[in-house]
């Protein structure tokens, strides 16, 4: 029996596709009241005075007063600085001051509340920024020596915008009194994340239970930002004793919450005329908006990821996360690795250009084979996959003849080549000490993990991984629904993480379990001693050293690799770009269901091709100035190329069954693939997204 | 109001201005009609009235008197909605009913050219839309086998 490797029937049912699987905003409970959010209208300054101009009758109204004297107001994530209300200050246009709660929700929108402010000037040019968030050097040889040895510098600056998730479903969640704490229902990424921001609100010692609903999307949107609706949530039920709902609207959503951070990143780039990268020099600027919250992670990951998958003896990577009088920007999809990946592989394509060899030839010459060490001196082992990527994505396509064929026409072909560490960073995934369990049914075993299902089917592949461990029908497999109080804490569902990490904990938890059962059944072992739980604990690999202070080290236990081939048209008379066609090789160590890899790279490569394109955001004076789905347009059936998928599988020895992570990975190679081909049609474009207006300045350049 | 709704002939009290989606949702307790954007762009609430396609956050309860109305709880095409499952078109669900209200008016011998036409209405941010397309396939294949 093999059931790892094979497209299972997923965890689901068919609930999602009756209309009968339920999300946050289809739960109702008796004497629920609906919560809303009061939030700023300045981008920087103070809060003078409130006025409540409507009838408060049947109003719950909350304010910064309302925290519990065991509490505080932050919202503890990695510093506490972010406050779930404005006790005076305000840093960004949306940030919450007060909230309202009513049964009728006519009333509640209606309900008019007059804030008074003391404005100051705000900054949004990171650049501008005086104030930090996150500093960090990766250093690696000597830099002027391997400038010494070069033939050919090549400078480039490469800017990418914010990315709004856009998940269908906006941030909801239910608080419901409960044992003289609070329960959460929701629609959430991490649910311990919340607990502890709601153990801060409460105090340590409150009763706080949070369950996962069915949750429509995260991308990296429902990470942290949950935490801060959870709270509001909470403080108004608990003030009403009643249940409270806070659902966004679109609007507030794109306008509130967290988006993929702006980057500005600099490469100076030594190579000799044969090719060989012999300095690297970059320096990453992220734009971290308000508060710190996620941004110290992203610029790590961005940094370590940010001299490509390319081997150079001589590399400095400086990178800072700068504070901005914006909405605080976060998790997305990649977490800092698209947009430094996004400029090491446009700038790939410019030496290239500047040596007159072609985009391949340059990357062949220089990619991380098994025994090279990457910027902070991890050295690779079998498992690393630059060339097999390449080769195969480049043969597949035909892309040398193929893009000597196009040239002259309004067709433009080019790749991009890249890596993504699968965990979390270093030493991270040691410290989160996640813990996974497996308990026996009458008919089976249950996963209890807190790791939740978003829709890239970590229910399905964890219950793949136990079946097959233990040698028993899939279909005897369940998944609890990731309650707090019943659960234990499997880690975030981020970083690629869910199944390389926690599914190598569920396969150890199924090993050990299979020893206990000797050769019973687990229901039969059930029927004849009675209920039983294992839990394991994660174990790193031994072999990971890293330092957090010089950032050298195993950045990663492992890395899965891609290569993207991308075809466009451009429209001569609009500029727009038409992405026609996309190859996505990807070497994802094993893939436990293949049809949810692919899922995961087809869904992850159309994210890379709206960022690409079509996904700007407009700020203007702080705030999201196209802040629904009429103005930021993510690809439609009609904007996603035809996408042709292969995973390679190169196993990754501490993997369940060799998997890599592959989540983010994807999302990792469009955007330069893109930017690589338009450079073949001679638009020297640097910026993301390649918008008609951009790539028309860049025509009228050339 | 009187409409018929999934077939059945329903008395239904609202205000005239609501949504047809909150109706739906929340007096006629069906919530498979989800909401995504409530201004028509993302099509996770698209219904049948009278069998035509709307997206009913921008129908005024008012305009289904009289109307009948079909919904994912009652739009019974069985093998559509299984194969969103099995071909993972589905992965967080939420766009899944408006993509199937959408994808069951298509005809037997639709083309993938067709489809994405159909479709191009219907936002997913999960799946890129191949999965969907082998979907739809696969079901029209299997009925008319």
């Amino acid at each position: 029996m093999s059931v790892v490797g094979t497209s299972v029937a997923r965890k689901d049912g068919i609930g999602k596709a009756t209309g009968a699987a339920k999300y946050a905003d289809d739960l109702s409970i008796p004497g629920m009241l609906f919560g809303r959010t009061v939030r700023s209208t300045i981008p920087c300054g103070r809060v003078k005075r409130i006025r409540y101009d409507f009838d408060t009758t049947g109003f719950t109204i909350v304010d910064r007063r309302d925290i519990p004297l065991d509490g505080r107001n932050v919202v503890a994530l990695i510093e506490d600085d972010q406050p779930f209300l404005v006790e005076r200050d305000v840093r960004h246009v949306a940030e919450p001051i007060v909230l309202l709660a009513h049964a009728d929700r006519e009333k509640l929108l209606a309900a008019d509340v007059i804030i008074e402010y003391e404005v100051e000037p705000p900054v949004f040019d990171p650049e501008a920024s005086t104030e930090s968030l996150k500093t960090l050097t990766i250093d690696k040889g000597h830099l002027d020596a391997g400038f010494a040895q070069a033939d050919v510098i090549v400078e480039g600056t490469y800017r990418t915008g914010h990315q709004e998730h856009v998940y269908i479903e906006p941030n909801g969640v239910i608080a419901v009194p409960e044992d003289g704490g609070i329960a959460i229902f929701g629609s959430i990424q991490c649910p311990f994340y919340v607990v502890k921001a709601l153990k801060s609100l409460l105090g340590p010692k409150a009763h706080v239970r949070v369950v996962q609903t069915e949750t429509g999307g995260g991308f990296g949107g429902k990470e942290e930002y949950p935490s801060m609706i959870a709270g509001h949530a909470t403080l108004l039920a608990l003030k009403a004793g009643l249940p409270v709902k806070i659902v966004y609207d679109r609007t507030e959503d794109m306008i509130a919450t967290t988006k993929r951070h702006p980057s500005i990143v600099r490469h100076r780039t030594g190579v000799k005329r044969d090719g060989t990268l012999v300095a690297m020099d970059v320096e990453v600027i992220l734009d971290g908006g308000a508060y710190i919250t996620l941004s110290p992670v992203v610029l790590s990951r961005g940094c370590i990821h940010a001299a490509g998958p390319y081997r150079c003896d001589n590399v400095r990577i400086r990178g800072r996360a700068m504070l901005t009088n914006t909405p605080p920007n976060g998790a997305f999809r990649g977490f800092g690795a698209p947009q430094t990946i996004f400029a090491i592989e446009a700038h790939m394509d410019r030496i290239a250009e500047a040596l007159g060899v072609d985009p391949v030839t340059i990357r062949e010459r220089n990619a991380l084979v098994p025994g090279d060490t990457t910027a902070t001196g991890q050295r690779l082992t079998a498992d690393c996959s630059a060339l097999p990527v390449l080769r195969e994505a480049v043969e597949r396509t035909d892309f040398r003849r193929k893009r000597e064929a196009l040239r002259g026409t309004n067709r433009g072909i080019g790749l991009s080549l890249f890596y993504h560490g699968s965990g979390f960073t270093g030493s991270g995934e040691l410290r989160l000490a996640s813990k996974a369990a497996l308990e026996l049914t009458d008919h089976g075993v249950r996963i209890l993990v807190s790791s939740t299902e978003i829709g890239q089917g970590t229910r399905t592949m964890h219950a793949q991984i136990v079946a097959e461990t233990l040698g028993i029908p899939y279909e005897d497999v369940d998944v609890a629904q990731p309650d707090t109080t019943l659960v234990p804490d499997s880690g975030p569902t981020v970083a690629s993480r869910t199944c390389m990490v926690v599914g190598r904990i569920l396969q150890r938890c199924a090993e050990d379990l299979k020893r206990r059962l000797g050769d019973l059944t687990p229901a039969e072992y059930y029927r004849a001693h009675g209920p039983f739980t294992i839990v394991r604990e994660h174990e790193p690999p031994g072999w990971i050293q890293w330092d957090d202070e010089t950032y050298t080290g195993d950045a990663y236990a492992t890395y899965a690799w891609g290569c993207d081939v991308v075809e466009v048209e451009l429209d001569a008379d609009t500029c727009e770009v038409r992405p026609l066609h996309l190859t996505a090789v990807q070497e994802v160590g094993k893939a436990i269901h293949p049809a949810l890899a692919r899922g995961q790279i087809e869904g992850g490569s159309a994210q890379g091709i709206g960022y690409a394109i079509v996904e700007h955001v407009a700020m203007r004076d702080g705030v999201m100035a196209n802040a629904s789905l009429t103005n930021y347009t993510i690809p439609t059936t009609l904007d996603t190329p035809a996408m042709d998928i292969v995973l390679l599988e190169n196993p990754y020895e501490d993997g369940p069954f060799g998997a890599k992570g592959l989540g983010e990975l994807p999302m990792d190679g469009p955007a330069p693939a893109v930017i690589n081909a338009l450079r073949h049609l001679g638009v020297d474009l640097s910026e993301i997204p390649a918008t008609p207006e951009r790539v028309m300045s860049a025509c009228g350049s050339r | 109001m009187r409409l018929t709704l999934n077939g059945a002939v329903t008395d239904v009290e609202a205000a005239p201005g609501r949504r047809l989606l909150d109706v739906l949702r929340e007096e006629c307790g069906l919530t498979g009609t989800k909401e995504g954007c409530g201004e028509g762009e993302c099509g996770a609430c698209t219904v049948l009235m009278n069998g035509q396609l709307v997206v009913s956050c921008l129908v005024p309860f008012a305009q289904a008197e009289g109307a009948e109305i079909r919904t994912i709880e009652g739009v019974g095409d069985h093998a559509l909605q299984q194969h969103f499952m099995s071909e993972a078109g589905a992965q967080c669900g939420i766009c899944t009913p408006g993509m199937v209200m959408t994808a069951s008016t298509l005809s037997r011998d639709a083309t993938l050219e067709d489809i994405r036409i159909a479709l191009a209405g219907n936002l997913c941010r999960c799946t890129g839309y191949e999965a969907i397309y082998r979907a739809i396939q696969r079901a029209r294949a299997a009925t008319s086998a």
